[in-house]
């Protein structure tokens, strides 16, 4: 295992260190230490490595990841998992403000509760938080799946288009557009593997699902160019 | 962008590092804010006095035998230390109103940063680690504090447009964001009589919180008012002889920290921020929701808190 103290090194070591890992590489798990809220950390990583960040982090940290499995045993600052792309970044603490915003694939698992804004504009992300999510979550949501085991908070989906949302507690509010939709036995199976890849104990029977209603203008083909 | 960082003690064994603790928090909030700094902090209060804390850019004229000048006029003791730009006048609480009328007189480019028996408030241009050394903030005893990192955006780079603004005695505003409304409110403000000096957004804002309090609100309710008045993106955090207070606007974009501990309670626009203060791997961590209006009180319990867990 590779040791990498950020404090002592600095940021730009250290990506320019992950980024230079390939698909083949000998050196596949890699310790972060003294992370100490630094912003973008591991970012833009392209290669099937495992890296764990002892401490908490700042702004973007895994960003545009792509393969690699990130585990932040800390909380994160805003926009974590930014445009993710595939892998996987789990979160033991809590996360700021629009985690996994714009992300394409991978997993990004929050095991605290997420702030306001998670999972805006994603596209193909799949998000599991296990606590509660703050306001204006999944806003213009394209597509992937956003699990909250607690609750959520004011404009839940607001303008969404195809992405599914499963809450488990209290919605505060749900934004334009959005509305409860049916559990269907294929959405329940969906979500138990969301929540097995979670490591959420939740039952999937206890969710309730969320969707667009598809009434907005863009939805209108009378409307299109 | 602008960074804001607070520090409340609860464990008083910590008051005489409070200036050293903050000015580390300050500086590492550079990156946010590196156009102006400034800081206010609450220390000793002598029973009956009263502290003004002014500033001159041109101190060595401006505060020469400024003392003597003003014993002359007001009654009571007058004493006075400089530093730097800044000087703090401690004189009789009830001689402060014709003090600012005498200094106003003889000293016209005399600025009042603050008016208070606790609270001292210094700011000037430059990065936030000389501000902090130029008013020897490292050595400053006290309560609590609270300083601000400034990136410019909706009016100048001065010192007058530099935070924390005071608010009224004792009290003090800093700001990150950025008001939409500031125009309206301060042509509003200044037709019913108040005195506001720059363009700069957030001094409308510390303006308009003080007509609130002059006209009835408490600071509690003046913050809750100002949710519906003021349009744009803030968070606030406020300082008062007691304690402090944080309220961030309903879309809350602008970012909050905060942390708390047996010893302490602390704020700051990112985590970073917050790394070097002690038992901060145990302390619980935690964003402030959004229109919601948070204060910590030596004085009283403390509000809002079970939202926050």
């Amino acid at each position: 295992m590779q040791t990498f103290d950020l404090e002592a090194q600095g940021l730009r070591a250290l990506n320019s260190a992950l980024h230079a890992q390939s698909a083949d590489t000998n050196q596949t798990h890699w310790e972060i230490v003294n992370p100490k809220g630094s912003h973008a950390i591991a970012v833009g990583l392209d290669a099937p490595i495992e890296v764990d960040i002892k401490g908490s982090t700042g702004y973007y940290c895994g960003g545009m990841n792509k393969q690699a499995t990130l585990h932040v045993h800390g909380s994160v600052g805003p926009g974590t998992a930014e445009n993710m792309m595939s892998g996987m970044i789990v979160v033991e603490g809590d996360a700021s403000q629009y985690a996994g915003a714009t992300g394409h694939g991978g997993t990004l698992v929050i095991k605290g509760n997420a702030s306001s804004r998670c999972g805006i504009s994603m596209k193909g992300i799949d998000i599991i938080v296990h606590g509660n999510i703050g306001h204006m979550s999944a806003f213009m949501a394209q597509s992937g799946n956003l699990v909250v085991c607690g609750d959520a908070g004011d404009a839940l989906g607001d303008s969404l288009y195809e992405a599914r949302l499963f809450v488990r507690g209290s919605v505060k509010s749900l934004g334009a557009d959005c509305i409860e939709k049916e559990m269907r036995p294929e959405h329940i199976a969906i979500l138990e593997e969301l929540l097995e890849r979670g490591q959420c104990d939740a039952k999937a029977s206890e969710f309730k699902r969320y969707g667009s209603a598809r009434k907005l203008y863009n939805f209108n083909i009378d409307n299109a160019y | 962008m602008c960074g804001i960082v607070g520090l409340f003690l609860k464990d008083t064994s910590l008051e005489p590092q409070l200036g050293n603790m903050l000015t580390d928090m300050l500086i590492t909030m550079t990156d946010r804010g590196p156009d102006s700094a400034g800081i206010a902090i609450y220390g000793a209060e002598t029973e009956g006095n009263a502290k003004l804390t002014v500033q001159s850019d041109t101190p060595e004229t401006d505060f020469a035998k400024l003392d003597n000048d003003l014993r002359k006029r007001v009654k009571g003791k007058v004493s006075m230390t400089i530093k730097d730009t800044h000087a703090v006048v401690s004189l009789q609480a009830d001689q402060v109103a014709l003090a600012r009328e005498v200094l106003a007189e003889i000293r016209p480019s005399v600025r009042v940063m603050s008016h208070g028996s606790t609270l001292e408030i210094y700011k000037e241009v430059g990065l936030p680690k000389d501000v902090a050394d130029r008013f020897d903030i490292r050595g400053m005893a006290g309560t609590h504090g609270i300083g601000h990192t400034r990136m410019a955006t909706e009016s100048a780079v001065t010192t007058m447009g530099a935070h924390p603004f005071n608010t009224g005695i004792d009290q003090c505003l800093v700001h990150n964001g950025s008001l939409s409304n500031h125009n309206s409110l301060r042509r509003k403000l200044r037709r019913l009589g108040v005195h506001i000096e720059t363009e700069n957004d957030t001094e409308v804002g510390a303006a308009y919180l003080t007509w609130k309090m002059q006209t009835g609100s408490t600071l509690g309710e003046a913050l809750a008012s100002s949710l519906d008045d003021l349009d744009g993106f803030f968070t606030f955090v406020v300082g008062t002889k007691d304690g402090f207070g944080v309220v961030r606007d309903p879309i809350a974009c602008k970012p909050a920290v905060m942390a708390e501990t047996d010893q302490y309670v602390a704020f700051g626009s990112e985590y970073r921020a917050l790394v070097n203060l002690p038992g901060i791997e145990t302390a619980k961590v935690w964003e402030p929701e959004p229109a919601t209006v948070y204060f910590w009180s030596h004085n009283a319990a403390p509000t809002a808190q079970e939202k926050a867990a």
